[in-house]
């Protein structure tokens, strides 16, 4: 089966002319049939039986990862499980180096207003994981799978998705990932690939907008420049890229030419225009303009695949937590917010977070393989934003941590538990961030 | 130099040559001068301006590969750097920065490319990525104990008879010849270790600065570096 029925909104049509005269678009109705489990072959069945049982157990036994390891062990029984599974869906594949996990949350949320969508919410992005979420869900006609940017290609060459998010490319991890220019021209490569793909593309972002930039139905939204240290070069020939004179991130271009596309949609503080023009004000539950960004992200995809604008910011703006961050727990006499910043990206919009408070952080790092095994990247964190607070070094890498807290100047105390460092701090409310493995056991645990 | 009243580091290129964490060594280098009460400065060198031949120590870092031929191009065009080394500046290059330093260097493009001649060293690639924790045995003349580092690089790096390792490889790769890690010619010392390399090695960062100042440094040890190193060395010593 193909894709070639795609939902009216898919391509690049134009909108109509004269939108506002213009009839309301007919119902939505998927444009694939249902999908009906009893014809999977009898491999990919039993496989997802016996993966299934093992990720409960896994679950039960507190071992945590449990969708990763039933995963991994349908994919050891029926190597073609991945590729089965997806098949007779509408498969979106959202990938980037920061806000994937939330972006996937929010086009999920707002993706039900079509139907049930398979989603690996809890995001576990690696073939096992994205199993696991096609397999929870088998009869679900749309998917919207979270994918580790290092893994994109080969997921994308089998699951041949209809919509691919593009959220941004920095460093991170880099030791197992590879470098980021590389990882620029593998997703171009497999987005070359995909006949009749729709890209949603962050074009603030140069290295995602590289990747893209032949794509034959192309989504440009524009969410601001974030941190472009890794971008301050042009993908394309390495020579500097230049902004405009407001450096707002609304254009920005290269000597040998490569520039910035026009957007289609472009966020402008907490509204998002249209391309229309509408201007559609978004209430997030979700903090930060972060949030905001991933947000613009989610609803031109949704919208892009038919679901109403208002809908769409609707849903969007109702998920209060994305697996586990920014949920606030208690613990005894405290109030504990959890915070997931794994990269020198992440922790810039992490600290303009916690800028407007005075409350106690905590800080928990490891250097798993999952998490890079080099801490390095901790010395690109401008961390002397937080002189004058409490701070907690905490995590399996404390102590690499507090002796770049040490040179930041930053007084603190060094406790690997996480949970100990926020017992000991003085009651009421405690920030508490950690990176990626740091965070999956934080959630375990609460 | 004698005594300059205000030490000024030079960090080269970080846009370009800042992916792994190095300007940390930077941050290292002017915060141990300050703690000891001598008045310290960094300079960001970035690709909008030429590079200053007027600083007493240049710290250069790791970088990707297009990045790597872009800076040595511009160092190339503005030859600050080289000018400060002419009269006796100190340099630390890390990884994309020590290759480049060196008469030559390996493109991912698989061309060779000439690079500042800083160093006798050449560049080419090594069979297969050198990743992980590293232990190297110091040079025994530099005085500084074992220093651990992080590395990540797919170069083997020749150094040729006018430069000498900084030492010797415990644990890992290194230079991926003879054993050797890095380099040492003159005031220059080039390495593949991150971490920052400097945050991980006090002693290496006091000796770059006693170079710099022509001082003898007050002692200044601090308890959390101290437990860094004896974690990362044992935990290269367990593998
Ligand atoms: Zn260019």
């Amino acid at each position: 089966m193909t894709h070639s029925g795609m939902p009216h909104r898919l391509g690049d049509e134009p909108a109509p002319d004269g939108a506002g005269d213009a009839p309301e678009a007919p119902p939505w109705r998927p444009p694939w049939p249902r999908r009906d489990g009893h014809r999977l072959p009898l491999r990919t069945r039993m496989a997802m039986r016996i993966g299934g049982a093992v990720a409960w157990l896994s679950q039960a036994l507190q071992m945590g990862q449990g969708a990763m390891i039933g995963g991994r062990l349908m994919l050891a029984l029926d190597p073609g499980a991945l590729r089965r599974l997806s098949q007779g869906r509408l498969t979106v594949l959202v990938t980037g180096t920061n806000g994937k996990t939330t972006t996937t949350a929010m086009l999920a949320a707002a993706l039900s207003e079509l139907g049930e969508v398979a989603s690996n919410s809890s995001g576990a992005n690696m073939p096992g994981g994205l199993v696991t979420a096609l397999a929870q869900s088998p009869e679900a006609p749309l998917a919207v799978l979270e994918v580790d940017e290092g893994y994109f290609p080969s997921v994308a060459a089998t699951v041949r998705p209809g919509v691919a998010v593009l959220l941004n490319l920095s460093r991170d991890q880099i030791d197992r990932v590879g470098e980021v220019s590389r990882t620029e021209r593998a997703i171009r490569d497999a987005l070359h690939t995909l006949d009749g793909v729709t890209a949603v593309v962050n074009c603030d972002d140069a290295l995602m907008t590289s990747a893209a930039r032949d794509v034959a139905h192309p989504v440009w939204v524009s969410v601001g420049s974030t941190w472009q240290e890794t971008a301050a070069r042009c993908p394309r020939c390495g020579q500097p890229v230049t902004t405009d004179a407001a450096g707002d991130g609304a254009g920005w271009g290269c000597a040998c030419g490569f520039e910035s596309p026009r957007p289609q949609w472009t966020l402008d503080g907490t509204e998002i225009i249209t391309p229309e023009g509408g201007r559609v004000p978004l209430e997030l539950r979700l903090p930060g303009r972060v949030n905001a960004r991933n947000a613009a992200m989610a609803v031109a995809a949704a919208v892009t695949l038919g679901v109403p604008v208002d809908a769409a910011v609707s849903r969007v703006g109702s998920l209060a937590e994305v697996a586990g961050r920014y949920r606030t727990v208690r613990l005894g006499t405290h109030r504990v917010r959890l915070l997931l910043a794994k990269n020198p990206a992440g922790w810039a919009e992490t600290l303009d977070l916690l800028a407007g408070s005075r409350d106690p952080v905590v800080i928990a790092v490891n250097a798993r393989e999952a998490d890079g095994r080099d801490t390095s990247w901790l010395w690109d964190v401008p961390f002397e934003r937080l002189r004058g607070r409490s701070v907690v070094a905490s995590g399996e890498r404390a102590t690499d941590l507090a002796v770049r807290l040490t040179y930041a100047d930053v007084p603190h105390v060094r406790l690997p538990e996480p949970w100990w460092a926020v017992e000991m701090l003085r009651p009421g409310h405690v920030d508490l961030v950690a990176n990626y493995t740091a965070f999956r056991e934080l959630v375990i645990r609460c | 130099m004698s005594q300059p009243s205000r030490v000024r580091v030079a960090l080269v290129l970080p846009e370009l040559l800042g992916t792994y964490g190095d300007r940390g060594n930077a941050t290292v280098l002017v915060q141990r001068l300050r703690w000891r009460s001598i008045d310290a400065e960094m300079i960001e060198v970035s690709g909008d301006t030429p590079v200053p031949a007027d600083c007493d120590i240049y710290v250069i870092g790791g970088g990707e590969d297009i990045a790597q031929l872009a800076a040595v191009r511009w160092l190339q065009a503005h030859p600050g750097l080289q000018q400060a080394v002419g009269r006796g500046a100190v340099v630390l290059a890390v990884c994309a920065g020590f290759q480049i330093l060196g008469t030559s260097f390996a493109g991912t493009d698989g061309a060779m490319h000439s690079g500042l001649g800083l160093f006798d060293a050449i560049t080419r690639p090594l069979s297969r990525r050198a990743i992980g924790e590293i232990v190297v045995e110091p040079a025994p003349g530099l005085g500084i104990r074992s220093l651990t580092g992080f590395e990540n690089h797919g170069g083997a790096t020749q150094l040729g008879p006018g430069a000498a390792p900084l030492g010797r490889v415990v644990t890992g790769i290194g230079n991926g010849f003879d054993g050797a890690e890095g380099v040492v010619q003159g005031r220059i010392v080039g390495t593949y270790l991150h971490g920052p390399v400097l945050a991980r090695n006090p002693d290496l960062a006091d000796l770059l600065l006693t170079w710099a100042t022509g001082r003898t440094l007050d002692p200044l040890s601090l308890e959390e570096t101290e437990t860094l190193r004896q974690e990362r060395l044992q935990h290269a010593r367990a593998r």
